[in-house]
């Protein structure tokens, strides 16, 4: 199983900026006209004098990696970082500019879901074309098809013209079509992004089965970091046509969102935008500070911090809420603060202490909200500042005995032994 | 060719990727591989465009009759460049129907790379497909005009004993064989230099019908000697005239003229395979 089954050997592609050629062809022969008699292009561009360098973008720029048989790789970056060039180069929907890819067996990309289906057809006429396309033969589609309608549960409008589906059936179909392809290769691109929550699990199970039972080798391209750690177990992240990381999918997912972290341990938010949510703006945090350290960066365990803010009216019941989340914006806790009883008019500071001990290693980002309970109990939030505060924590539990990849990031305590005995 | 570089590659890997390959590198064994593709291209060309009509495939009769009813008035009865001794509209009918096979493959192969850039931006197949499947399916429409001009040939034959086969029927397969060929080659062509050269589009349905006029389908050849030079090296001349020869015993066969005729196909479809090869595996970075 640990045979290469793709390469790519120091790969380029070189993308023309702008308009290519002068872009009609007249315009093309009154150049190459001029050019030939020696004369100076009538169509050149007055600003850029010769250096044709500018107007060329390398969309990447020498990438050689491998991908072994059976890997599951996501490619994550940023928008415009390369990862579609990448993935359009592999499919062979162009060809790089230097450099060379290799690869054995079939593959199928996905680069867009239900590539080629015609409104006019029915269902399953689009089954075939779309197999088709994606590099089926008639007779493997035929051999299969039972199978696709039935994952694609929309039996019951097989035969229905597809401008008739809804954007789910669509998509149901499409997916199912290319779940089923043969080849040793899959290239998704974004595809799961739509769909049902139940039917994208269902399409997350069916590509892990795929994967674990008939060792295919995934690449997948994603922005959502929750379905690159459900799917894969290698990431390749890009920045601007190259890769920074190859490796471990949490540390991958990491080093995408690191790009310039810094974790001051204090954060002025005075400035920060605000929270629509907020019913009214009399009360402000100003700053937020980590007391006991230099930089927002510790151990799990107790922390120190400091909120400071400024009210224009009295507060009864005044409460500081911590949310914690993920750097890919998913909620991970939140604490709330102990009841501050009262406060007058004007400029506070507040010390806590927090317990991050049941949160595993990792950055975080970190939201600081105040709000207070109205006379029904509920909670009405009062300040919440949109900027957040980076912070890092480091433990006792690394990654590796914490597999936070499937387990989450809290870790509730140790269960604890009642019993054992033989039965 | 700096292809060396990598050709250990090719010792561990079944395929590999190079910037580029040599202009005789053209696939064939993969479009082979792609022939139930080209039929489903076929299927879906044919199925939509007569998907929800009244009169569904009928519109592929009724178009050519019109056309052949307004040339057998205008330019038989009225300009009388009608040979004699066929009737008009057997002759009319019989020219146009080849023709329009041609034109219509052209006009179609030559958008090949802009009405498809969408399938092609998204998913990998031999290009070559798409014009491939576009002469099958043009040859669909074809054939059931044939058909109807078999019916208005037995009427003729029947009533009035004016038309006749002539040996050169044998020659008909290769006569429809050199049409598909001619007007593929020249598609491609065009749709490889409108990936770069959008002008060319408009060119297109211009340039075919300033050819129907070079060509003898609105008249007989005899009546043009004067512009002698045209006809003759229009490829497409020859063609019609051999097909008319065939069914309706008017026309000349001139050896020569249908020997430059298939060389030039040959060229033509040549030039236009290389071109395309060399287009389709960057076509998407500027279509």
């Amino acid at each position: 199983m640990n045979r290469n089954i793709i390469t790519f050997q120091n790969v380029s592609k070189l993308y023309d900026l702008g308009v290519i050629g002068t872009g009609t062809l007249k315009g093309d022969l009154q150049s190459a006209f001029a050019k030939f008699r020696g004369k100076e292009d009538p169509n050149r561009k007055i600003i850029s004098s010769d250096n044709t360098k500018q107007d060329r973008f390398y969309a990447l720029k020498d990438i050689s990696f491998d991908i072994k048989k059976g890997q599951r790789v996501g490619i994550i970056g940023h928008n415009g970082a390369g990862k579609s060039t990448l993935l359009k180069l592999l499919s062979r929907v162009t060809a790089p500019t230097s450099g060379a890819i290799a690869y054995n067996g079939r593959i199928t990309s996905m680069l867009e879901i239900g590539t080629g289906f015609h409104r006019e057809l029915t269902g399953r006429e689009n089954i075939y074309l779309n197999g088709a396309i994606l590099g089926m033969s008639k007779a493997e589609i035929a051999a299969k098809i039972d199978r696709i309608i039935e994952f694609s549960e929309i039996e019951k409008f097989i035969d229905t013209p597809v401008k008739r589906y809804s954007s789910g059936m669509y998509v149901k179909l499409a997916f199912s079509v290319a779940a089923h392809l043969d080849s040793e290769i899959m290239i998704m691109d974004e595809v799961l992004a739509v769909g049902d929550v139940a039917f994208r699990q269902k399409c997350l199970a069916k590509m892990d089965e795929i994967s674990k039972t008939d060792g295919r080798t995934i690449l997948f391209v994603s922005h959502n970091m929750n379905t690159i750690r459900q799917m894969c177990d290698r990431v390749i992240v890009l920045k601007e046509g190259r890769i920074i990381f190859d490796g471990d999918v949490e540390a991958g997912i990491e080093e995408y969102f690191k790009n310039d972290l810094k974790m001051p341990a204090r954060i002025d938010l005075s400035e920060s935008p605000r929270s629509a949510l907020s019913i009214e703006n009399r009360l402000k945090i100003t700053s937020f500070e980590f007391t006991n350290c230099k930089k927002a960066d510790f151990s799990a365990g107790f922390v120190s911090f400091k909120i400071n803010f400024l009210s224009e009216k009295e507060y009864k019941n005044l409460r500081f809420l911590l949310e914690l989340k993920s750097l890919d914006g998913y909620s991970v806790a939140a604490a709330r603060s102990e009841i501050i009883e009262h406060i007058d008019k004007g400029e506070y500071f507040a010390e806590f202490s927090a317990d991050f001990s049941s949160v595993c290693t990792g950055k975080y980002q970190l939201y600081v909200a105040a709000f207070i309970y109205d006379r029904y109990g509920i909670p009405k939030q009062i300040d919440r500042p949109r900027t957040h505060i980076n912070l890092q924590i480091r433990g006792g539990d690394g990654t590796r005995r914490w597999l936070a990849q499937s387990w989450g990031r809290i870790k509730l305590p140790n269960l604890r032994l009642i019993e054992k005995s033989y039965e | 060719m700096k292809g060396n570089e990598y050709s250990e590659l090719y010792d561990s890997y079944e395929n590999v990727v190079l910037p580029r390959r040599h202009w005789w590198q053209i696939d064939l064994k993969a479009l082979w591989r792609y022939r139930d593709l080209i039929m489903l291209f076929v299927k879906r060309s044919f199925v939509t465009q007569y998907k929800q009509t009244v009169l569904g495939p009928l519109w592929a009769i009724i178009q050519p009759i019109l056309t052949t009813l307004v040339f057998t008035v205008v330019f038989g009865n009225i300009a009388g460049l009608a040979p004699s001794g066929v009737p008009k509209f057997a002759f009319y009918f019989c020219g146009y129907i080849l023709w329009s096979y041609f034109a219509a493959c052209l006009t179609a192969t030559s958008n090949t790379f802009i009405s498809n850039a969408h399938i092609m931006g998204k998913a990998y197949f031999p290009r070559l497909c798409a014009p491939v499947s576009t002469a099958i399916s043009q040859l669909i429409s074809f054939a059931i005009q044939f058909v109807l001009f078999m019916g208005i040939w037995i009427y003729y034959y029947a009533a009035y004993g004016s038309v006749s086969v002539t040996s050169y029927i044998f020659m008909v397969p290769l006569l429809i064989l050199q049409t598909a060929l001619l007007s593929m080659g020249v598609g491609i062509i065009v749709s490889s230099l409108t990936t770069k050269y959008r002008d060319l589009t408009h060119l297109v349905s211009f340039g075919v019908q300033l050819w129907m006029y070079a060509s003898p389908v609105a008249y007989d050849t005899s009546k043009f000697e004067r512009f002698g030079f045209l006809f003759k090296y229009n490829p497409v001349t020859p063609i019609i005239n051999i097909f008319r020869l065939a069914f309706l015993g008017v026309g000349e066969f001139q050896p020569v003229q249908y020997g430059i005729s298939v060389a030039v196909t040959v060229i033509v479809f040549v030039i236009g395979v290389i071109l395309f090869n060399r287009v389709e595996k960057n076509f998407t970075d500027t279509v």
